[in-house]
């Protein structure tokens, strides 16, 4: 069921029943990634292996890097003025700085949804046909219209706004909104979903539908959640690493890291004894 | 557990968790001591006390699962803390069934005409001591989060088996020589079985503060000794 712990400090943890995270397939692959803005350092040489078709959760205090690592993985941070990268992430083994890889291409590869609930101040269809227009990858009205009532359909929004697709987005309740921005995230086929706290504006009803939907989603995508509630961490991850300082302090199994953490400092934090 | 919990209460909280263990184990430890005193007196009087006993065992351990399903709800406890709350759920139900055994050890004394042969009534004497010890040990091995201790307990529990194994044996040779000594070592075979399960649970409770410290149950198989269940009685001796 879960994927092992990476014996990244060398301890062989042999004990473990899962199968080691070597044998899953990774998906992206940081090494010593450092982020620096200006003068001041957010990530220490970051290692991390993320595995595919799986729900990864970053956790940590705030200011512990847990997000600037996530907006690496798709160089959101190269839109951050003074914002620098070093090291390496590895997408299905090829370098996101690659030159071939256009990083508009990158973020249809790698999407992305944030805390707050940003659809366009369109309607709802444009805000699922957006994407896939600017892409070319539909063409014509009916296949945008299957398109947009397919990915409507796979967040399970499209009963609820089937009779207002061309109503302005905004008039949406927020966890509808939130799933209309998962809606467009997956329009244009992505490869991986990257969420940045999606969850924490919304009521525990929302909450437990996005849950759900990550849970679905996980069969087909890659998902890297940020999250600062342990417990959505452990109810919808299978993986999760701890950011503390600028580093990753620990990486497994998300059962191993929530029943028995190897390290002090993520036991201090997971039971809150922090600080 | 070098710091504190921020919420100071959820500290406070599993602090009373442990007082309410370490209650129940020295109740149970003694609850054993004095039905095999009791027993081997044939003291009627004090097997009363000790049947009447059993009730805040009882009482204590609905306790500490009153306790535990607050935590749960309220705290969330996760990592050491969420093993410690399983174990001290789990170690309160071991507890309360070393109570239940020392209460029918109790029970038996009414039952009992005349005293216990001299060496049944000192191998059971030896037998009780042990797992008391053993219950002494595994309580403090819990309250010192200690997975050595706890872990030394459960080899200890071999020794118990090989007593009960040898006292069956004993038993049954009695019963062949005296056939008129039939009740009273069937009623002693029960406390033997009694005890040895007493035994058993301290070893339960040695494996659950093991994984309760490390995260991870004991690695090895402990050895079994007790071989009452294919014990048959000595050959040529009325067997047939």
């Amino acid at each position: 069921m879960m994927v092992g712990i990476q014996a990244r400090d060398g301890e062989g943890l042999a004990a473990a029943p899962e199968p080691a995270a070597e044998t899953a397939a990774v998906k992206f692959s940081a090494r010593r990634v450092s982020v620096f803005y200006g003068a001041k350092q957010a990530l220490f040489d970051v290692d991390l292996d993320i595995v595919d078709r799986s729900v990864t959760a970053l956790i940590g205090p705030s200011g512990c890097g847990k997000s600037t690592f996530l907006r690496c993985l798709n160089r959101m941070n190269d839109t951050i003025e003074g914002c620098r990268t070093t090291g390496r992430i590895l997408l299905d083994g090829q370098d996101i700085r690659d030159s071939d890889l256009d990083p508009v291409e990158l973020r249809a590869r790698v999407g992305m949804v944030f805390q707050k609930p940003n659809p366009f101040p369109k309607s709802i269809y444009d805000n699922v046909a957006y994407g896939p227009r600017i892409h070319g990858m539909v063409r014509g009205r009916a296949e945008t219209d299957a398109l947009v009532e397919r990915c409507l359909a796979r967040v399970g929004l499209l009963d609820e706004v089937r009779d207002r697709l061309h109503e302005v987005a905004t008039g949406l309740s927020g966890g509808q909104q939130q799933r209309l921005c998962i809606a467009r995230a997956i329009a244009v086929d992505p490869e991986a979903i990257l969420m940045d706290e999606p969850c924490s504006a919304l009521d525990p009803i929302a909450t437990a539908r996005i849950e759900e939907l990550i849970d679905e989603l996980r069969a087909n995508y890659t998902i890297v959640i940020v999250t600062h509630s342990m417990q959505q961490a452990a109810r919808v991850s299978q993986r999760t690493a701890f950011f503390h300082l600028g580093r990753v302090v620990e990486h497994g199994s998300t059962e191993q890291i929530f029943t028995n953490p190897r390290q002090a400092r993520t036991r201090d934090y997971i039971t809150g004894r922090f600080g | 557990m070098s710091t504190h919990h921020t919420v100071r209460r959820f500290d406070e909280e599993l602090r009373r968790l442990d007082t309410a263990i370490a209650e129940m184990g020295g109740l149970a430890e003694a609850q054993l001591a004095a039905a095999v005193t009791c027993l081997l007196k044939l003291d009627s009087a004090t097997a009363r006390e000790v049947i009447a006993g059993d009730a805040r065992l009882d009482a204590l351990e609905q306790d500490v699962n009153a306790q535990a399903v607050r935590l749960f709800a309220l705290r969330h406890p996760l990592a050491e803390d969420l093993r410690l709350v399983v174990a001290a759920l789990k170690v309160s139900a071991d507890l309360e069934r070393i109570g239940d055994y020392a209460k029918n050890v109790a029970k038996r004394t009414a039952a009992l005409s005349q005293p216990p042969p001299k060496s049944a009534a000192s191998s059971l004497r030896n037998m009780a001591r042990q797992v008391q010890e053993m219950i002494a040990m595994v309580l403090d091995a819990y309250l010192r989060r200690d997975a050595e201790r706890a872990d030394a307990v459960c080899a200890r529990d071999v020794e118990v088996d090989a007593l009960h194994t040898s006292l069956f044996r004993e038993l049954l040779t009695y019963m062949m020589e005296n056939p008129a000594l039939i009740t009273q070592c069937t009623h002693l075979l029960f406390v033997a079985k009694n005890i040895e399960r007493i035994g058993d649970h301290a070893t339960n409770i040695g494996e659950m503060v093991h994984y309760m410290v490390r995260g991870e149950r004991p690695s090895a198989d402990r050895p079994k000794g007790d071989l009452s269940s294919v014990t048959a009685p000595p050959a040529g001796n009325g067997g047939q």
